[in-house]
C-alpha cells in the first residue's frame, strides 16, 4: 500500500488529522486510564485516555496541545487502536516503532499511520511521531522504549 | 570594528558555513582562543589547584588566580567577590539556599512572571522550607519590570528581590540601578540574574549596586560547566555554602567542629572546573578586545534590522518588537512553534521553540509557545535576509518532514 503513497498524499493526511483531530475529547469517566505525556525536549502536552474492556480497546481518546506531527500521529493512533485487542494493539505499536526506525514492518497493520514513514529523516521529530504510542505503552505497563 | 571578520575566529562557523545559528540566548559558539586555552591546560599544566608543591601545580594556581582577576575586572568587582560555580543555575541555587538563614516565616521574596525557572524554583523551595511568600512584580507590555510596578508590591516584609537583568524570552532590559535603589530603601537584598545581559552589554556591579549577580560561562562564548556568582563581600562572608568538602574548610575535628575558609574558597569545595575557568577568562579577554559597548550597539542594530524586515511580513506575530537586545519572540500564524522551528532547521537555521524555561510568561502573552531568535555579534544582516525568506515559507511547514 505504501508504494502508491505520494508525499503529497501523506502531507494531506497529516494536515487533515492536524486540523481535524479525531477522538479529541476529555473523558471524566473513571473507567478510562489516563496518561499525561510531556517531555523536556518538546512542548507537547498530550493526555491519552484508554478504556479497555474484555482485553479490547473499547475506546481511545486524547486531549491537549501539540505540534502537527504529534497531533496527527495521536489522532491516527486513536483510530488505529480503537476496537483492537490489547495483543493486536501491542503488535501495531511494535510495527510502528519498526517503521519509525527503518526496520522491517507490516504496512497493512499500520493503515494511515504509514504517513510517518519518513520521520527518520527528521530525527528531532521521532519523539513527536511516537508520543501517543509511547503513552499507550505506558498505560499497558510495557516498555516505552521505541527502539 | 569589523564584525564580519570575527566570524573567522569561530570554528563552528568556519566548519559549518551553511549554518545560521540564531540560538545564542541558549548557548554561544566558542572562539578558537577559548578552545585553545582549555586545551593548553590539559596539554601543558594539568594539575590540581591549591597543591602548589611542584611547578605545574603552581602554574595552575597562578592561571586560576589570574582568571578570577580577569573575570572580576570585567564586571568591576573584587577578586574575592567572584565565586565559581557550575553555571548560572548553580549560582542562583547557592544564593537562595545560602540566604535561607536570614529568612523567617511570612517574609516575602519578589520575583516576576517573566523569570527563568532557575530564578524561580530555588525560591519556591526556600519559601516551602521557611514559610516565606513569593510575590510577583507585575511586568508591562514590553515585559519590563518598572519602578512603579516594583513599588506596588514591595513592603517591609520584602527580604529579597530576585529578577533577571534581561528576560530570556522577551529581551527587555530592566533598569536594575533604579530597582536596586528601591529594594535597598526597604532593606531587601537584590539578586540579579545576568545570564542574558553579561554577554551582551557592559556590566558594572558597583554602579548597579546589585547585591548578587549571577551568570553562565557558556552564554559568554566560554566553556560549558562554568558559571559565576558575584556577591558583595560582606554578604558572601555571612552566606552559608551549599556544598561542603575539600578546599573550602580551614579546620575540622572529631567533635564535628568545622571552620570554613573565607569567600570565595568557602563556596568552592572539591576540585574546580580549572579548564572551564581558564577558558572563561580567555572568552572575557576576547570580549574585552571587541569592547562590550561595541557589541551592544552592533547587536542592537542587528535586532533593529531584523524587526524592520520581519515587520513587513503579514504572516508573523512578534511579541517584543521594541526591546533593544538581540532576542525576538514570535510565531508564524497558524503554525505551532515547534513545527516552525523544524521548518527553519530544514534550511539550516537554528532557532528555539517552546516555553524557554519561563513557563509563566506564556500566561502573559496568551500563547502556549513561541519561536525565539537570538542574534549576537557574529551574526550578519545577510543571515537575517535569508531567515526572512524562510519565514515567508511558513505555510509550507511540513516541507521539512517530506524533504
Amino acid at each position: 500500500m505504501h508504494f502508491s503513497l505520494s508525499n503529497e498524499m501523506m502531507r494531506e493526511v497529516i494536515m487533515d488529522h492536524y486540523q481535524n483531530p479525531r477522538n479529541k475529547r476529555e473523558e471524566s469517566d473513571s473507567s478510562y486510564q489516563t496518561v499525561y505525556m510531556d517531555s523536556t525536549s518538546c512542548i507537547d502536552k498530550i493526555y491519552i485516555q484508554v478504556k479497555i474492556e474484555n482485553n479490547v480497546f473499547s475506546d481511545v481518546c486524547w486531549h491537549g496541545n501539540g505540534c502537527a506531527i504529534s497531533t496527527a500521529s495521536t489522532s491516527i493512533m486513536t483510530e488505529l487502536l480503537k476496537g483492537k485487542t490489547v495483543d493486536e494493539g501491542n503488535k501495531i505499536i511494535d510495527n510502528y516503532y519498526a517503521m519509525i526506525h527503518e526496520k522491517p514492518y507490516d504496512p497493512d497493520l499500520l493503515e494511515e499511520a504509514v504517513v510517518f514513514m519518513n520521520t527518520n529523516r527528521q530525527p528531532s521529530r521521532i519523539k513527536c511521531a511516537t508520543i501517543s504510542f509511547r503513552g499507550v505503552r505506558r498505560i499497558l505497563g510495557g516498555s516505552e522504549d521505541d527502539e | 570594528m569589523d564584525f564580519e571578520k570575527l566570524r573567522n575566529d569561530f570554528p563552528m562557523i568556519t566548519n559549518h558555513p551553511e549554518l545560521v545559528y540564531f540560538d545564542n540566548a541558549a548557548t554561544t559558539f566558542k572562539p578558537k582562543c577559548v578552545i585553545d586555552a582549555e586545551m593548553e591546560y590539559y596539554n601543558n599544566y594539568c594539575a590540581n589547584t591549591h597543591r602548589g608543591d611542584y611547578d605545574i601545580a603552581y602554574q595552575a594556581d597562578v592561571k586560576f588566580d589570574e582568571s578570577r582577576k580577569i573575570i572580576a575586572n570585567f564586571i568591576n568587582a573584587e577578586k574575592k567577590e567572584i565565586v565559581f560555580t557550575s553555571g548560572d543555575s548553580m549560582s542562583l541555587n547557592q544564593v537562595a539556599y545560602g540566604l535561607m538563614n536570614r529568612l523567617e516565616k511570612d517574609d516575602e521574596i519578589l520575583v516576576s512572571l517573566v523569570e527563568h525557572a532557575s530564578c524561580l524554583l530555588p525560591w519556591y523551595r526556600v519559601c516551602e522550607i521557611k514559610g516565606c511568600k513569593i510575590k510577583f512584580i507585575p511586568v508591562n507590555a514590553q515585559g519590563e519590570i518598572t519602578v512603579d510596578n516594583l513599588l506596588k508590591v514591595i513592603s517591609n516584609k520584602t527580604k529579597i528581590v530576585s529578577i533577571a537583568h534581561i528576560s530570556n524570552v522577551l529581551g527587555a532590559i530592566n533598569d536594575i540601578k533604579s530597582l536596586v535603589k528601591i529594594a535597598h530603601d526597604y532593606k531587601a537584598i537584590f539578586v540579579c540574574d545576568g545570564a542574558q545581559s553579561v554577554p551582551h552589554m557592559k556590566i558594572d556591579v558597583k554602579d548597579l549596586d546589585v547585591d548578587f549577580l549571577t551568570f553562565s560561562g557558556h552564554k559568554c562564548y566560554g566553556p560549558t560547566g562554568i558559571g559565576v556568582l558575584y556577591g558583595k563581600y560582606h554578604l558572601l562572608k555571612d552566606m552559608e555554602p551549599l556544598c561542603l568538602g575539600g578546599g573550602m574548610n580551614a579546620t575540622f575535628d572529631v567533635a564535628c567542629n568545622v571552620k570554613y575558609l573565607d569567600s570565595p574558597e568557602k563556596f568552592e569545595s572539591g576540585t574546580q572546573n580549572i579548564a572551564g575557568v581558564v577558558g572563561l577568562a580567555k572568552a572575557i579577554e576576547y570580549l574585552n578586545n571587541i569592547g562590550m559597548n561595541n557589541i551592544f550597539e552592533y547587536e542592537k542594530e542587528l535586532k533593529r534590522y531584523l524587526i524592520e524586515k520581519i515587520s513587513v511580513l503579514n504572516n508573523i506575530k512578534i511579541y517584543n518588537p521594541d526591546n533593544k537586545t538581540g532576542i525576538v519572540a514570535f510565531n508564524i500564524n497558524d503554525v505551532f512553534a515547534q513545527d516552525a522551528a523544524t521548518l527553519f532547521n530544514h534550511y539550516h537555521i537554528c532557532v528555539r521553540s517552546g516555553e524557554h524555561c519561563a513557563k509563566l510568561i506564556h500566561n502573559l502573552l496568551n500563547v502556549d509557545a513561541t519561536v525565539r531568535v537570538s542574534v549576537c555579534f557574529y551574526n550578519t544582516k545577510k543571515e537575517i535576509d535569508y531567515f526572512i525568506d524562510v519565514c515567508k515559507k511558513g505555510g509550507d511547514f511540513l516541507d521539512a518532514f517530506f524533504a
